[in-house]
């Protein structure tokens, strides 16, 4: 069965964090479809594009249907123009409009990345605050199922690196919706970078709106070993291996940065404080990636609390490969994950 | 068409406006006091003011690096032109945009962008925003022919023309692009005077008679407001100066001096002079008041420019994002 008709199973587990209990649990998909839903009920300004947004399956449910609800003029499928549609969308928010521009896979922002960088990211700062760019783009990372080199780019990394856009990687159902309607909020150009392993989730999701905050990571699990700052899905992979982990009485504290522009370098700063040894794990490649950048930063401001080098556990510095012996060997997860963990736990200089 | 004497005079003084403003810019660069590529549009002022002048203040424009004439044109604040070639705290964008990136947001001016072709679907996007909220406001694109070699007017014009959005697209095909010939990268005629009528209303005019331009920018903006769509209209002209800077700053040697004489005799603002002066609508007594008020709006605006103060380090910050 191909890994898009994967249906929510899984529920999320239950983060230490979660503080909203006697609440309804729904599929991830479902939390970022209402998040998308509230939106466009609350502001007639807001609009939803993308290649197949008004198709069956809505853009793995996280569209689906809204065009019915809130017609064609509102929620529209798109010709296959990622840059002039991201210009297009550029151009309504300055109009505006909020446009939520979905992508199935980051893969097609390389198609629209004049739009992103060169205008979107720089139109508040080049025109002195005169103007600003409210736009969302949503994009889903692909995995597995033989996706290959081009369906399934983990592309935080390369956003993370320009100034100008706030850049989200939500990882539970609650998040997705509170952190969707926070980028249709922000008056600046919004990318949220999902991936399709959440979408196995379920999870506790108010049915009222919400916002979570951009640019503020969340403790999911307390520890005073070592600190993991994990990205995305490889949260939960986190949050397992360290559940394992305390039964050794390693003691690991795992982080979610939710939003890696601006990156909330306070929370990460004085957890390293507290252990001393950290592990960063990111689904994108390793060179001059999101594993590279919070690693520089805290050398650069909490080099007096490191007891150990710090582990990086990213995918290898290649094409993702098509066949799944090859992506086996190519993806990262529990197992290095905890690798990482205790090399890092028990290196002693 | 009839266009009334007074029509008349309004643009050809806007014309010479943005003439002596270029020639203003042009003369002082090598003084650098300002220390930004300007790109001047001398020998293309007919096609901002023909078209700009059937606008609404509301209506939007999207312009290009080339885009002092499309600002004045619109009727963006000339002061604040002069202080940002200035690169001063007084400048349409404080000293961050430069004179490639001039915006007027009170005139529906939202900014210009320097990347050739970049600001052709921002303006689609500005059309389509009129046309959700249901206003009558349309846009209206300026780009060159370096422009139209670029994969974004297709994908935007179909969008365009799907969408029915209120947008005109002017094509300013002024023969070069830096120092390539348009011969030298485009094959035939644009495919866009190709497309269905219904569509898209297209015509290739002689963008250095501003009558001619007048005429088209009329039909193509009614057209628009009354939501029967897009249009693409390539405006014939001629880069008079080089791409950037002064003139003594063209390199030498990539067209002939002949060329650009030929030009200059079709200079928009000088054969429309003629014709004003042979009708007996333009005196020399109203011909030397609009040079002095010109020339005296421009002083001011420089004298202006210069005691404006400039950004500091603690402004470099400032717009990193907006709240």
């Amino acid at each position: 069965m191909p890994w898009s008709k994967i249906k929510p199973i899984e529920n999320e587990p239950d983060f230490c964090s979660e503080k909203i209990k006697d609440c309804r649990r729904i599929s991830y998909h479902e939390a970022v479809r209402e998040g998308v839903y509230q939106a466009l009920e609350q502001d007639p300004n807001v609009f939803v594009m993308g290649q197949g947004v008004d198709d069956p399956s809505g853009m793995f449910g996280a569209t689906k249907n809204l065009h019915q609800k809130f017609g064609k003029e509102r929620v529209f499928d798109t010709p296959l123009a990622e840059t002039a549609l991201t210009g297009m969308a550029v151009g309504a928010a300055l109009g505006g409009m909020r446009p939520i521009y979905f992508h199935n896979r980051p893969d097609f922002l390389y198609l629209a990345m004049d739009q992103i960088v060169n205008h979107a990211s720089k139109w508040y700062f080049m025109f002195g605050g005169k103007v600003s760019v409210p736009l969302v783009i949503w994009t889903c990372i692909g995995r597995g199922w033989g996706s290959a080199a081009q369906h399934s780019q983990a592309l935080q990394g390369l956003f993370m690196h320009i100034p100008g856009i706030k850049l989200v990687m939500p990882s539970t159902c609650f998040d997705a919706k509170g952190l969707m309607l926070s980028a249709v909020k922000d008056n600046n150009p919004v990318i949220i970078m999902d991936h399709r392993f959440n979408f196995k989730q379920n999870g506790i999701v108010p049915d009222y709106m919400y916002t979570v905050p951009i640019g503020k990571g969340i403790i999911r699990k307390n520890g005073r070993d070592v600190t993991v700052i994990a990205v995305s899905h490889l949260v939960t992979d986190s949050f397992y291996v360290a559940q394992e982990l305390m039964s050794e009485k390693i003691d690991v504290e795992v982080i979610d940065p939710r939003t890696l522009r601006p990156l909330d370098e306070e929370i990460i700063l004085e957890s390293v404080a507290k252990t001393g040894r950290v592990v960063i794990v990111d689904n994108g490649w390793k060179t001059a990636g999101v594993t590279a950048e919070i690693s520089a930063m805290i050398v650069e401001k909490a080099f007096k609390f490191l007891k150990a080098p710090i582990g990086r556990v990213a995918c290898p510095d290649l094409p993702t490969p098509a066949g799944y012996t090859l992506e086996d060997a190519y993806y990262i997860g529990k197992p290095e994950i905890k690798e990482a963990i205790l090399k890092v736990y028990s290196y002693r200089g | 068409m009839k266009i009334s004497n007074e029509k008349k005079l309004e643009l050809f003084y806007e014309m010479l406006r943005i003439r002596r403003v270029q020639e203003r810019i042009e003369a002082l660069y090598m003084n650098d006091e300002m220390k930004t590529p300007v790109h001047l549009c001398i020998g293309q002022e007919a096609i901002s003011v023909g078209f700009c002048s059937l606008l609404q203040k509301e209506d939007y424009i999207s312009s290009n690096h080339r885009g002092h004439g499309h600002y004045l044109a619109k009727g963006g604040d000339l002061n604040a032109l002069i202080a940002e070639l200035h690169c001063k705290t007084g400048g349409c964008s404080k000293g961050f945009g430069g004179s490639m990136h001039l915006i007027d947001v009170s005139v529906g001016h939202l900014g210009s962008s320097a990347i050739v072709g970049g600001g052709i679907p921002i303006g689609t996007g500005l059309g389509l925003s009129s046309k959700m909220k249901g206003s009558k406001n349309v846009s209206m694109i300026f780009f060159g022919d370096g422009a139209a070699d670029e994969g974004v007017l297709y994908e935007s014009l179909n969008f365009a023309m799907l969408k029915k959005l209120p947008v005109i697209y002017v094509l300013e095909n002024n023969q070069w692009s830096v120092c390539s010939h348009v011969s030298a990268r485009k094959a035939g005629e644009n495919i866009f005077h190709k497309a269905p009528s219904d569509l898209l209303f297209s015509s290739k005019i002689d963008g250095n008679d501003i009558l001619s331009v007048y005429e088209i920018a009329k039909q193509v903006v009614e057209r628009a407001r009354n939501g029967f769509g897009p249009s693409f209209i390539e405006c014939e002209t001629y880069r008079i100066l080089g791409h950037a800077g002064s003139l003594s700053q063209d390199p030498k040697g990539y067209r002939d001096q002949e060329e650009i004489e030929q030009w200059k005799k079709k200079c928009p603002v000088i054969n429309f002079q003629t014709i004003l002066i042979q009708d007996q609508i333009l005196t020399t007594s109203i011909l030397s008041e609009m040079e002095q008020r010109i020339s005296y709006e421009i002083d001011v605006a420089f004298s202006n420019a210069k005691e404006s103060p400039l950004p500091t380090k603690e402004d470099l910050y400032t717009y990193i994002f907006c709240e």
